[in-house]
């Protein structure tokens, strides 16, 4: 288990006639290895849930534990807690500050107290899993890049922390098709390679069909569901009720069956649903 | 948040809020002249009773009031402990060592931390019950008279709304950047000032390079839409002065009159003084 929050409740303005519930009494468990979908309505709380795990916003109610780190504790290691957990916010690339591609990502890394070189050596290795030429770029200002390579030198600077959980929110937001699917491919890449466990705020149904294997559904300040996307995307009543879309796989499927077609197995991703048509025409 | 947004507004439903924001302005300017010819003790009270008369027919409550007051509480204390100390006067009240306490010090003192409460209280009452949008529309028409000096009130005006429209949403900037620093392990609250105003770089950057996109955006949209300072352009909310406003001009310019009434003509405190040694 690496993240585990109980009973996680937030106001907004406590005790002001502004009081607003954000987070009502919400609980989540995150193992390592998990690749979760954050899904909700907007104002569903699925943001103030994710900058909790990063205390940027102080614990009011309830538990939260990160790879050990107690954050209901009077004073949690929050560098400690920096460096693990990696928070990717939404247009990323609106924090990049210095004066130069490098510097710019040696900032998270600094911040942690490592060595010149241990530095050096992240600042290298991040800019080129995210997927940029580090001696083309490292002595260009972030500013003059165009906005897919600002948001990988954005995303690289979280990256050369190192952190054990990757956090992104909403981090196709703006981009083209090509861009979405470039970025995607990226925070799957970095699954697999720097960061094992990744949690993803996405308006995309596909995306999240795609590469979650466990979807929380935000409803009004509490998960309304958490479970595989079969489980989720397949629940009529669920969807319906929290207006949320289904991915195009389910769609599909939804109007195959309505015609009769019924297929041997539900598919979530394209690729299931191609085995899955294979199979039923074979049969 | 809510604070940025709309200044102190203090949204309820009153004749003050209703009345026009103009006439609330030169309300406001023509009371700040007279509280400095505020001579006796009951003009004084006369003032509070009238500032606080109108704070309750705008519904304002007296803690939402005061709460403006506690901003200068340490300007009223300083000024009023020099002027204390430092007074010479005819009538020594207190002798000890060094220190000399004039009757006239006292009431100096006194008089000068009454005379800045009510500088404050009455302004107040203005941006409590008006939005910083109306009180621009205001001084745009209370200016217009020098666009015949071709002083571009209009643009002025447009500067100052833009202005106040984009505070809150940089404010709001300035959170969410911050937010990501500090989840790259930014620390904005230990260090001393140098290492503080350090740790502000990567925040004051991207603020700036967002508020020149913002700027630029939005000239691009004005721009769009055919937006023209020379044009001769219509409000979407016109301001009228109502008889309620004349009403209350009326009720304003009686109580001010009071004043200077009582610093050329009728000396209040004798004349209560009088009255009880005649009892």
């Amino acid at each position: 288990m690496s993240i585990e929050i109980k009973d996680l409740s937030y106001v907004y303005s406590p005790g002001t006639p502004y009081a607003c519930t954000a987070l009502d009494k919400v609980s989540l468990t995150v193992d390592e290895g998990d690749f979760v979908g954050i899904i909700g309505k907007t104002g569903s709380g699925k943001s103030t849930f994710i900058q909790h795990l990063n205390a940027l916003i102080r614990l009011q109610s309830g538990s939260l534990k990160v790879f050990g780190i107690d954050l209901s504790a009077k004073k949690p290691d929050l560098k400690k807690l920096r460096g693990t957990v990696g928070m990717v916010m939404q247009y990323p690339e609106y924090q990049l500050f210095d004066e130069t591609v490098e510097k710019d990502v040696s900032y998270g890394p600094k911040n942690l107290g490592l060595s010149e070189e241990e530095i050096k050596g992240r600042v290298r290795e991040a800019i080129g899993l995210v997927g940029l030429d580090y001696d083309e770029v490292k002595d260009r200002s972030p500013f003059e890049l165009s906005g897919g390579q600002k948001r990988r030198v954005a995303i690289a600077g979280v990256i050369a922390m190192k952190p054990r959980v990757l956090v992104l929110d909403e981090p196709t937001a703006g981009l083209d098709p090509r861009g979405k699917r470039e970025i995607l491919s990226l925070v799957h890449k970095l699954k697999e390679t720097s960061s094992p466990t990744v949690l993803i705020i996405s308006h995309d149904m596909d995306a999240v069909a795609e590469h979650c294997n466990k979807v929380a559904l935000f409803s009004k300040g509490k998960i309304a569901s958490v479970g595989s996307p079969r489980e989720i995307f397949y629940d009529d009543a669920l969807l319906n009720e929290t207006e949320m879309d289904r991915p195009a796989v389910v769609r599909i499927v939804k109007e195959m069956e309505q015609r009769g077609v019924i297929l041997p197995e539900r598919p979530v991703t394209r690729a299931e649903f191609v085995a899955a048509v294979k199979r039923w025409r074979d049969a | 948040m809510h604070n940025v947004v709309f200044g102190q507004y203090y949204p309820s439903d009153s004749v003050v809020h209703r009345l026009d924001a103009r006439m609330k302005l030169l309300a406001v300017i023509l009371y700040i002249v007279t509280v400095f010819f505020v001579v006796d003790y009951a003009m004084y009270a006369a003032l509070f009773l009238f500032v606080f008369a109108v704070a309750l027919i705008a519904k304002i409550p007296l803690k939402v009031l005061f709460r403006t007051v506690r901003t200068i509480v340490f300007l009223v204390l300083i000024t009023s402990i020099i002027n204390l100390f430092f007074t010479q006067g005819d009538t020594l009240w207190v002798h000890w060592h060094f220190i000399k306490i004039y009757r006239e010090g006292v009431e100096r003192a006194i008089k000068l931390a009454l005379r800045l409460i009510l500088l404050m209280l009455f302004p107040s009452i203005l941006t409590l019950t008006t939005t910083p949008m109306e009180l621009t529309d205001a001084l745009e028409s209370l200016m217009s008279p020098l666009k015949l000096l071709k002083v571009p009130v209009h643009a002025i005006a447009l500067i100052m709304s833009i202005a106040l429209r984009m505070i809150p949403i940089l404010v709001e900037e300035t959170e969410k950047i911050m937010q990501a620093q500090k989840a790259r392990g930014a620390d904005f609250d230990t260090g001393g000032a140098l290492k503080k105003a350090k740790a502000m770089i990567p925040v004051l950057v991207p603020l700036f390079v967002g508020a020149f996109r913002r700027a630029d955006e939005l000239a691009l949209a004005m721009d769009a839409r055919c937006y023209s300072s020379v044009a001769k352009r219509t409000k979407y909310r016109v301001m009228r002065f109502a008889l309620r406003d004349l009403f209350a001009s009326l009720f304003c310019i009686a109580v001010f009159s009071l004043v200077f009434l009582n610093k050329y003509l009728w000396p209040f405190d004798e004349m209560i003084l009088s009255l009880f040694g005649s009892l």
